[in-house]
C-alpha cells in the first residue's frame, strides 16, 4: 500500500540505533508504531514505489504491493540488494518468473571518506576560480 | 476569518538551533552533492564552512533517489555547440545560450568523477554490443577518461548500472563535507531531515540573502542557518497538477513525488527574479507506470504508432501540416513538445490507445543475436525499469506483458514544473561572462548568481537551461558553488545578520501546530473541522485548481486568459487559507509547508503563462486564444519578480540572444 511491512518479519529495528526504513524514505513516509515496534507506511497515496524501504530493511519485512487504482493483483517485485550487485526476482500474475543481476557499483561500499576523497587531484588554483572549468578540470575549448 | 496567530498557548515552543557557515548548501540530490564536491576543495585550505540542509537522507534524496538507467547529457565525441543547438530546438527555440553552453563544456568531468568513484558504466565490446559495467571491467575495458567508448543510446546519452547511482554520488559529496569538517574542526555541517521554509534577506543589505530558517521533521528543533553564501540547489515542483492517478497512484508521479516546489519558493522568499516560468514539462511514458521510454525510442530502435499503426508523427498528415502552420519552424523541427501534441491529435480523434511498438524492436534486435545475445538484451530491457522506474517492470508483470511479444501503452502524463530535465523553469542567473556574443548585462560578476546578492542557483530551479539531466545538475552544482566561494572570498569582511525577528520566524514556522492544537477538540472527528484546512486536502484543491484553470489534463491542457484569471481569483483564496493550515505531527508540518511552496511556484507559472500572449510550447500547454507562436512578437524571455512584503509579481519581456548561429 504501496510499500507493506509485514507484522511476522519487522522488529522494528530494534537492535539498531536508528529504524532503517524511516531513515531512508525520501518522502518521510516510513514511520514507526512504538507500541507494537512495527513500521508502516503512513501515506501511502505518496509513495513513488522507490524500493528504498525495501531494499534496506535488514529483515527483508517490507514488500510493495502495487498502487492498487491500477494493478490487477498477484505479482511482485523483489529485490537483493548486495555490496556490488543486485538481484531482482519479479514474479509474474500468470506465475511465471523472471530473475536478473545487474552491477550497482566498481568501488565497495562506503570507500570514499575525507581522507581520500581528493587524493591524487590537484589543488585548487585559486588565479583561476573566477574562469570556468573546476579545480580539477580546465573546461572544454573547441 | 480571523487572522491566527502562533503564541504558543496551545503548541511546544521547539528548541531553536542556530549554525553559522560560510556557504550553505539547500538540498541533497546531484546539484547539491556536486556543490559539495567542488566547494569543500576550493572552501577548506581558505578556513571556510560548508554546510548541506536535506530534508531527506542524502543516500537517496532528490531526483535520482530510486536510480537511473542513463546518463541524459555527455558531450564525448560530439560538440558542445551542437549541445545548445539540440537543447535549443527541443524548448522551441528559448534558452540562455550562455548557461547551456557553460553547462555543456563542463559536465563530462562530473561523468568521469562518478565512474571514478565506482558508477558502473556500459562499454561498446570489439564486435559492437554491450557490455556492463561488471563485463567491461572484466575485459579491461578503459574508463570513459581514458578513451573508453559508452554505449550511446541517443546522440547525448550513454548507458549505465544506475541502481546505486545517487548512494555513489552522495558518499562522494557526504566524504567532501567530511573533509571540510575534520579540517575546520566543526562538530556538524551535513544536516538531514531538516527542511528549510523560507531564505532571509541581509538586516543591512535588502538584496542580500543572509540566512535560511526551517524546522526537524524527526524532533522538536528549529534551525536557523546564517551563510555569506547560500546555493539553493532544492527541486523543481510535482504534484501542483491534478495527477492522472488521484488515489494511491497520485504518488507515481513521473518526476519524484517530493519535489515540492521548494527551490522555486525559497528563492522568491527574497525576491529573487525568475524566467521561463511558463514553462512546462508533460512527458509521454508507458501508461500508468510511467516507465522511462527514451531507451526504449534511442536504444532498442521502437517505434510508437497509434492503435491502427499509423506514425501519428509522420510529416504527410493533415496535423503535422496544420501544426507547422500554426507553431512553424519549431514544429518542424519534431521536438517533445509537437510529438506530445501530434500524439494528442491521434487521442482526440479516438485513434488511441497510443502504442509503443517494443514487440516489433525486439524480433528485429532478435533476428541478429544468438540466445545467450538476446537473453542480455531482454535483461538490458527489463533493467531499464528496474534501475529507475521499479513500478512499471511490476505493472508488466500484474499484467502479464512481455515486452518481446505485445505492445504497451503510453500517454501525455499531467504537467510538471522543473529546469535541468527537457524543461527549464526556474530563476534568472549570471552566466559565466567569457561566452562570445553573450550580453553584457547576462554576467554580474558571479556565475549562477541570482538577481540576488549571495544567494546562487544550480540544478532544477535554474531558468532557460533545460536538458542539464542528472550530470548536468552535477556539473552545475559544481560550477556555482566555486563561484560562491569565490564571492565569499572577495567580501571577507561580510557577517550576515538576519533582517528578521528569529522568534516571530519560529511562531510563524509552527503556527500549523498552534491552529491544530487549539481546534482539533471541536469536532469529533479532527479531519474535519470548520477553524483549519488539512495539507492534504489543501493540495487537492490546489491540485483542482491546476488542473481546471491553468491547462491539465482536464482540459487537454488548455487554457486563455480568461481562465487563468478565474483561477487566480480562486487560488488567492487558497492562498488567504494557507495561513489556517493545521498539522498534527511533524510530517504534516512538512507537508503543510511543502504544498505552501507549491502554491506560488503554480501562482508564478500561471502569471507566466497569462504574460505571454502565444502558445510557445504545443503539447505541454496550449492558449486558446493564442493558439500560435509567434517569434516575432515572443522569441523572447519573460521575466517576473515575486515581491513577498505585497504579495504581487511584476513581469517583463526580456530580448533573446542567439549566441549559436543556426
Amino acid at each position: 500500500m504501496p510499500s507493506f511491512v509485514m507484522v511476522e518479519k519487522c522488529d522494528g529495528c530494534k537492535a539498531q540505533d536508528k529504524t532503517a526504513c524511516q531513515y531512508i524514505c525520501p518522502h518521510d513516509l516510513m514511520t514507526l508504531d512504538r507500541e507494537r515496534m512495527k513500521a508502516y507506511n503512513q501515506e501511502p497515496d505518496q509513495c513513488w514505489e522507490c524500493y528504498n524501504c525495501v531494499k534496506i530493511c535488514p529483515q527483508q519485512a517490507i514488500e510493495v504491493r502495487g498502487y492498487a487504482d491500477f494493478f490487477p493483483l498477484g505479482a511482485s517485485v523483489i529485490p537483493m540488494r548486495g555490496q556490488d550487485a543486485i538481484m531482482w526476482t519479479v514474479k509474474f500474475r500468470n506465475g511465471s518468473i523472471k530473475r536478473f543481476k545487474f552491477p550497482i557499483r566498481l568501488t565497495p561500499e562506503g570507500y570514499w571518506k575525507a581522507d581520500n576523497i581528493y587524493e591524487g587531484l590537484p589543488e585548487p588554483d585559486y588565479s583561476k576560480i573566477k574562469g570556468p572549468g573546476y579545480f580539477n578540470y580546465e573546461a572544454r575549448k573547441e | 476569518m480571523e487572522k491566527e496567530t502562533c503564541t504558543f498557548s496551545y503548541c511546544q515552543k521547539p528548541e531553536v538551533v542556530e549554525v553559522d557557515t560560510d556557504l550553505l548548501i539547500i538540498g541533497g540530490g546531484m546539484a547539491a552533492c556536486g556543490a559539495a564536491f567542488e566547494a569543500c576543495r576550493w572552501a577548506t585550505p581558505k578556513g571556510l564552512k560548508v554546510t548541506m540542509v536535506d530534508k531527506a537522507a542524502t543516500d537517496r534524496s532528490g531526483a535520482v533517489a530510486m536510480g537511473l538507467s542513463a546518463i541524459n547529457t555527455y558531450i564525448g565525441e560530439n560538440k558542445v555547440e551542437d549541445y545548445v543547438r539540440y537543447v535549443r530546438a527541443d524548448l522551441m527555440g528559448i534558452i540562455r545560450e550562455d548557461l547551456v553552453y557553460d553547462l555543456g563544456r563542463h559536465v563530462d568531468n562530473s561523468v568521469h568523477m562518478f565512474e571514478e568513484w565506482g558508477l558502473p558504466i556500459w562499454k561498446k565490446s570489439d564486435d559492437g554490443w554491450s557490455l556492463d559495467g561488471f563485463q567491461a571491467r572484466d575485459q579491461g575495458k578503459p574508463k570513459l577518461k581514458d578513451g573508453g567508448v559508452p554505449c550511446r543510446s541517443g546522440k547525448w546519452q550513454i548507458m549505465i548500472n544506475g541502481e546505486s547511482y545517487k548512494v555513489i554520488v552522495a558518499e562522494a559529496g557526504k566524504a567532501a563535507l567530511e573533509y571540510n569538517r575534520k579540517a575546520l574542526n566543526i562538530p556538524q555541517n551535513h544536516f538531514e531531515r531538516v527542511f528549510i521554509v523560507k531564505l532571509i534577506k541581509d538586516a543591512k543589505d535588502s538584496n542580500r540573502v543572509a540566512g535560511a530558517v526551517g524546522f526537524s521533521v524527526r524532533e522538536n528543533k528549529v534551525y536557523v542557518f546564517k551563510a555569506k553564501a547560500i546555493l539553493n540547489a532544492s527541486g523543481g515542483a510535482v504534484n501542483v497538477f491534478r495527477p492522472r492517478s488521484t488515489r494511491e497512484g497520485q504518488g507515481r508521479a513521473w518526476y519524484p513525488v517530493w519535489n515540492s516546489g521548494s527551490g522555486y519558493y525559497l528563492g522568491m522568499s527574497v525576491g529573487a527574479e525568475l524566467t521561463m516560468m511558463e514553462n512546462r514539462f508533460v512527458p509521454a511514458r508507458f501508461k500508468d507506470g510511467y516507465g522511462p521510454v527514451g531507451a526504449w525510442f534511442l536504444f532498442f530502435k521502437a517505434t510508437a504508432s497509434d492503435a491502427l499503426g499509423n506514425d501519428y508523427c509522420a510529416k504527410d498528415t493533415p496535423e503535422f501540416q496544420d501544426a507547422v502552420k500554426k507553431y512553424g519552424k519549431w514544429a518542424e523541427a519534431l521536438g517533445t513538445a509537437i510529438r506530445n501534441h501530434l500524439m494528442m491529435q491521434a487521442m482526440k480523434q479516438g485513434r488511441g490507445p497510443i502504442l509503443m511498438n517494443t514487440h516489433t524492436a525486439m524480433q528485429e534486435l532478435a533476428k541478429q543475436m544468438d540466445p545467450k545475445r538476446l537473453k542480455h538484451l531482454e535483461a538490458e530491457a527489463w533493467e531499464d525499469f528496474l534501475d529507475m522506474c521499479i513500478s512499471q517492470a511490476g505493472l508488466w508483470a500484474a499484467n502479464n506483458v512481455e515486452p518481446d511479444k505485445v505492445s504497451s501503452e503510453i500517454m501525455p502524463t499531467e504537467p510538471y514544473l522543473l529546469g535541468s530535465h527537457a524543461g527549464c523553469a526556474g530563476f534568472w542567473v549570471s552566466g559565466p561572462g567569457d561566452i562570445p556574443g553573450a550580453p553584457a548585462e547576462w554576467f554580474w560578476g558571479y556565475n549562477r548568481m541570482s538577481t540576488v546578492k549571495g544567494l546562487f542557483m544550480a540544478g532544477d530551479i535554474v531558468g532557460a537551461s533545460g536538458h542539464k539531466f542528472s550530470s548536468g545538475s552535477h556539473a552545475e552544482g559544481r560550477i556555482a558553488a566555486k563561484a560562491a566561494i569565490a564571492f565569499i572570498l572577495d567580501d571577507a569582511g561580510y557577517t550576515p545578520e538576519l533582517a528578521a525577528n528569529v522568534d516571530e520566524l519560529v511562531a510563524e514556522m509552527y503556527l500549523p501546530f498552534e491552529i491544530y492544537e487549539k481546534y482539533k477538540t471541536y469536532s469529533t472527528d479532527p479531519a474535519i473541522n470548520p477553524f483549519y484546512i488539512r495539507p492534504n486536502m489543501y493540495q487537492a484543491r490546489l491540485q483542482k485548481i491546476a488542473d481546471e484553470y491553468f491547462g491539465g489534463i482536464g482540459t487537454w491542457y488548455m487554457t486563455s486568459k480568461t481562465m487563468i484569471e478565474e483561477g487566480l481569483r480562486k487560488l488567492q483564496l487558497l492562498k488567504e487559507d494557507a495561513a489556517r493550515l493545521a498539522a498534527s505531527n511533524l510530517h504534516e508540518l512538512l507537508r503543510c509547508w511543502e504544498n505552501y511552496h507549491r502554491t506560488l511556484s503554480l501562482e508564478a507559472h500561471a502569471r507566466h503563462i497569462l504574460f505571454r500572449e502565444e502558445s510557445r510550447y504545443p503539447g505541454y500547454y496550449y492558449r486558446g486564444d493564442f493558439d500560435f507562436v509567434d517569434d516575432n512578437n515572443w522569441r523572447a524571455f519573460i521575466n517576473s519578480v515575486y515581491d513577498p512584503a505585497t504579495d504581487t509579481f511584476t513581469l517583463k519581456k526580456v530580448p533573446y540572444v542567439q549566441i549559436i548561429p543556426d
